[in-house]
């Protein structure tokens, strides 16, 4: 009697350990805050669900309406990330995508909300998919301190935008327009279309942040989940902040360090002839802190 | 003295059931139905590879040979098989050459090494769609050392290169090191079975999948064919 009575406390108890251990799986961190998911579950009704939907698969009543569809977190893959293709975001990462919205989306900024809400919000967010409870955030992208704007930086960077052919898809000129932009699909086959670097005065429109570093971070990570692949192990650091300065060169209506420096060169970017790539390798310096994103412009 | 080598042999065979007890399927892919004729490939748009053919290429869904036979089927132990106790150390390549993949289904088992090799003039992306495992989007511009990857579940995945949306092929994630690819004729064999009860499956990127029982007793060649029912579309 005694015996049984044990076995049915220990497999009690160990029931209450199986409950208990994929809720801490679903806490974040950001900072000094931590976010869980029972609270975060009611802003997510409140202020998310109508998009996403009550599974979290983005499928909510509004989806129907909404270009480009409401992020599927079932799935675990997320765009703006730090961490290399394939692997999941930080909680910074997604606590970023939160904070900025997706501009030229549906996704507005949630600063009005307070940020344990957005911590909160993270780790709700995590309960969609057991990739979560299985895997960890990939290494955080190391971004060594940004070389001089000079215009052969620039000429530098405009010779790796031909050899790496990111004119396929974004265009000679960066306006979206390349070969191959017609036929992209994401990967739930919806179109979607190469990001058009001369449009907008501002750094509103793009996706994962506007600062240098962000650009750095948006080639070398990729945009998981669309066609742009990851370049970190095709390109190298230095080589990296070249090509954002030449990418600078391409928002022509945006005022910039990049686009001085054009102008004061009389707007021609020389032509470099480019060696052949010797693998990437890992950058010597520290990682750059990650700044809080700030909200982005765009309607909300 | 005939008790000990009885008892010897009885230990080999506990041992090393698989040398001395090897039983073989084997058999024939073949396809019911009208299928959908492949399409010529335009590949106007990529010069690098355009000039590579004297006839357009044409889709690889659908490749079939004389008697209604079917290629690019992927055979394998979906149940039974004995536990795999590591992947192979040998990686498995997948190449990408003249905007095309070969092979066009490329099978490993789960956490075998994959290498992905661009023997092309121009820049790849490699971009497996997968649901169960991580989905990753690599560049691979001209020149580059080889990708190197794995996946730790089983799943058949969807390859593509965004740049050249013509350009698709699979990965065959199998538990099992029990596979086959049909290929030209329609045929295939699964060697080096020990005695069992096994459900063999075959695969088809478009045609879906069918099974089969198969009981091995020893050394035997067991013959399996398989009929998948073709889309038109």
């Amino acid at each position: 009697m005694l015996k049984l009575n044990r076995a049915k406390w220990m497999s009690l108890s160990l029931s209450f350990l199986c409950c208990a251990l994929p809720a801490l799986a679903q806490e974040t961190r950001v900072d000094n805050l931590t976010g869980h998911a029972d609270a975060g579950k009611k802003m997510y009704q409140r202020s998310c669900i109508g998009c996403h939907g009550v599974y979290g698969d983005g499928n909510g009543e509004n989806a129907a309406w909404i270009e480009p569809k409401p992020r599927d977190f079932t799935a675990a893959t997320f765009k703006c990330r730090s961490t290399p293709t394939g692997t999941l975001p930080t909680d910074q990462d997604l606590y970023n995508s939160i904070t900025r919205g997706f501009t030229n989306s549906n996704m507005p900024h949630w600063d009005s909300l307070t940020k344990q809400n957005r911590v909160d919000l993270i780790a709700y967010i995590k309960t969609f998919s057991d990739r979560w409870k299985t895997d960890k955030a990939g290494d955080v992208l190391k971004i060594p301190a940004e070389t001089p704007v000079t215009i052969d930086s620039i000429a530098h960077g405009s010779a790796l935008f031909q050899k790496l052919e990111c004119w396929k898809c974004h265009g000679q000129a960066g306006r979206g327009d390349g070969p191959s932009a017609s036929t992209l699909t994401d990967s739930k086959d919806n179109p979607i279309r190469p990001y058009n670097f001369s449009a907008g005065t501002d750094d509103s429109r793009f996706k994962c942040g506007a600062a240098n570093a962000d650009i750095y971070k948006i080639f070398m990570t990729g945009v998981d989940g669309t066609p742009m692949p990851a370049f970190a192990d095709v390109i190298q650091p230095n080589d990296a902040w070249d090509l954002v300065h030449y990418l600078r060169t391409l928002q022509i209506n945006r005022h910039s360090k990049e686009n001085e420096v054009l102008r004061a060169a009389g707007g021609k970017i020389p032509k470099v002839e480019i060696k052949d790539a010797a693998p990437a390798t890992a950058p010597a310096a520290t990682p750059e802190a990650q700044p809080e994103a700030k909200p982005q412009g765009g309607r909300r | 003295m005939r008790f000990h080598k009885n008892l010897i042999s009885a230990a080999l065979v506990v041992m090393c059931p698989g040398l001395l007890l090897a039983g073989t399927v084997s058999g024939k892919v073949t396809f019911t139905g009208t299928p959908a004729k492949p399409k010529s490939i335009d590949m106007s748009k990529e010069p690098n590879c355009a000039k590579a053919y004297t006839t357009p290429a044409l889709t690889e869904s659908f490749v079939s040979g004389a008697g209604s036979t079917l290629d690019n089927v992927v055979v394998y132990i979906s149940a039974g098989a004995p536990d795999e106790k590591a992947a192979p150390t040998q990686a498995v390549t997948f190449e990408q050459k003249n905007c095309r993949y070969t092979p066009h289904v490329l099978a490993m088992q789960v956490g075998q090494e994959l290498k992905v090799v661009n023997s092309d003039q121009t820049s790849h992306n490699i971009h497996p769609l997968a649901k169960l495992n991580r989905e990753w989007n690599k560049s691979q511009p001209p020149g580059t050392q080889p990708l190197s990857e794995r996946f730790d579940k089983e799943e058949f995945i969807p390859v593509k290169c965004n740049v050249h949306p013509w350009m698709r092929g699979y990965f065959a994630v199998l538990k099992t090191s029990h596979y086959a690819i049909s290929k030209g004729d329609g045929k295939f064999e699964l060697p080096n079975l020990p005695p069992g009860k096994y459900t063999l499956t075959a695969w088809h990127e478009d045609y879906g999948t069918t099974t089969a029982d198969v009981t091995i007793t020893g050394t035997e060649t067991k013959s399996v064919d398989f009929a998948l029912k073709a889309k038109a579309y």
